[in-house]
């Protein structure tokens, strides 16, 4: 019998396929969510939009929060580490925590080195916003690939461009002959074999879903056509006016994201999505896809 | 031969990859109608609760029911093991309520607890890798199911008449034997209906 394989690993990952999985502050949040049919929470002290208010460091939330949250549902729990912070990590593996998001949203700890995440039971997801930095974080370890988008904005367009990337120079890798592969190995900065296996596979080797601005049921839907596997949705539910409902449309969403009459009936009478912020707005040491190359 | 793959949220594609390896054709399932197009029906690993509140949403739990009861087969890995059960450990409801058995979700622990091993099944020559994430496995069995596998005295694939159960996930290794048993279920039961 063998624990935290890398088939164990991505396997979890694989099973939140076509799945929403929802940021929540508080046992009573990760229970609207689970009830909503959420396929995982993610358990935080402050929601992105909340981090980007209050300024400062950032850090992994509170234990208590991830206890607390673990207690109250069924399905599973995920917590943030700070980029590069190997402690963090490893206290909220021991806590019990089913999947690891190394995070931007966060300060980082480290601005050169992220997490060894080989030496982890439990996978972990990361941030990307191109193949280079996708294939890094699989090198490291990373069983789940996420985009970056812009945390904490409402706003989908960095989401909708690092999604679209990736894929574009994915479709590029596979067309590319044999010879031609090392070269783009130098250039994206990546392992050979890693970038064979997506030559190969005219995909990632592991589940790539969609993150950061996701604020409403039709743009979780067009993350999903653009070729997400499933969405994690953060600030956008519970800053909206009826959480509940609107967990519920985002995910049906996305399991019926070709389906646009449901998108539509979904949509209705939800209220107020969260407000957003115009990214062009934000300064560069605003801007939290920066973080983690 | 056509075989379906519930597609309201799990590792379909696997699925779909394994059952396509033993000849039959895998068609992902997301509305009630497309399982007059298939023999056989397969629900995924993935999340229980999701699942089983997509079903209800959309009316698949009748329209399931309706489709084992004209005999056609079902396979259900985790997710879709937890979903057929007809009794839930711990008096959460059950959902199709089909199979005489009583699950536990979550039974070896959380994803830390998550393991593979090599496993003999019943009626698969030699042992199969069996890949568990977080997953169920079957307290009690009435008496018209048929253990397939036990592993360290717990019950981990069974099967009842057109009903096929695995805690573990086939779907997620190249062996496709498991699917095969399945898709000879299938051919056996449009078999048995001409």
């Amino acid at each position: 019998m063998e624990t935290g394989t890398s088939r164990v690993k991505r396997g979890m990952a694989e099973m939140q396929k076509g799945g929403v999985i929802m940021d929540v502050m508080n046992a009573e949040q990760a229970k609207i969510a689970e009830a909503a049919g959420a396929v995982a929470v993610m358990a935080l002290e402050r929601v992105p939009s909340d981090i980007r208010a209050a300024g400062g460091v950032a850090r992994m939330a509170d234990p208590t929060i991830v206890e607390e949250v673990i207690k109250v549902v069924s399905i599973p729990v995920m917590a943030k580490a700070r980029i590069g912070h190997y402690v963090e990590a490893k206290v909220l593996e021991s806590l019990g925590v089913d999947y690891l998001d190394e995070s931007e949203v966060l300060t980082p700890a480290d601005e050169v080195f992220h997490i060894n995440k080989h030496e982890f039971t439990v996978p972990f997801v990361c941030g990307a916003k191109d193949l280079g930095e996708a294939l890094r974080r699989i090198n490291e370890g990373a069983s789940m690939i996420r985009t970056k988008g812009e945390p904490g904005t409402g706003n989908i367009v960095e989401a909708v461009r690092h999604m679209r990337y990736i894929n574009s120079q994915i479709r590029k890798v596979t067309n590319l002959s044999l010879d031609e592969l090392y070269n783009e190995a130098k250039i994206l900065g990546v392992s050979y074999e890693l970038l064979l296996e997506v030559h190969q596979l005219g995909k990632l080797p592991v589940v790539n879903f969609a993150a950061g601005g996701v604020a409403t049921p039709a743009d979780a839907a067009l993350m999903m056509h653009l070729g997400a596997d499933g969405v994690f949705v953060g600030s956008g539910i519970f800053k909206s006016d009826n959480p509940e409902k609107f967990a519920r449309a985002i995910v049906e969403a996305t399991t019926h994201f070709t389906d646009y009459k449901l998108i539509a009936e979904v949509s209705k009478n939800l209220g107020a999505p969260m407000k957003g912020i115009d990214i062009a707005t934000l300064t560069p040491a605003e801007r939290m896809s920066e973080r983690g190359r | 031969m056509r075989i379906g793959v519930l597609a309201l949220q799990g590792a379909v594609t696997e699925h779909i990859v394994s059952i396509e390896k033993t000849g039959a054709q895998g068609l992902p399932i997301k509305r009630v109608e497309q399982l007059e197009e298939v023999e056989g029906l397969i629900i995924p690993g993935g999340e229980s609760t999701t699942i089983g509140k997509l079903m209800r949403k959309y009316g698949f739990i009748e329209a399931i029911r309706e489709f084992a009861g004209q005999g056609k087969p079902i396979f259900g890995t985790c997710a879709g093991m937890i979903v057929l059960a007809k009794h839930i450990a711990g008096g959460e409801p059950g959902h199709l309520e089909l199979m005489d058995i009583t699950v536990a979700r979550n039974a070896f622990g959380r994803q830390r607890e998550s393991f593979e091993c090599d496993l003999e099944v019943k009626g698969i020559a030699e042992p199969v890798r069996a890949v568990f994430i977080r997953a169920p496995l079957i307290n009690e069995v009435g008496p018209d199911v048929d253990v397939l596998t036990i592993y360290k005295d717990e019950i981990v694939t069974a099967r009842q008449g057109n009903l096929l159960v695995s805690s573990f996930h086939p779907e997620l290794t190249d062996d496709y034997r498991l699917h095969q048993y399945f898709a000879d279920m299938v051919e056996d039961s449009i078999a048995a209906n001409q």
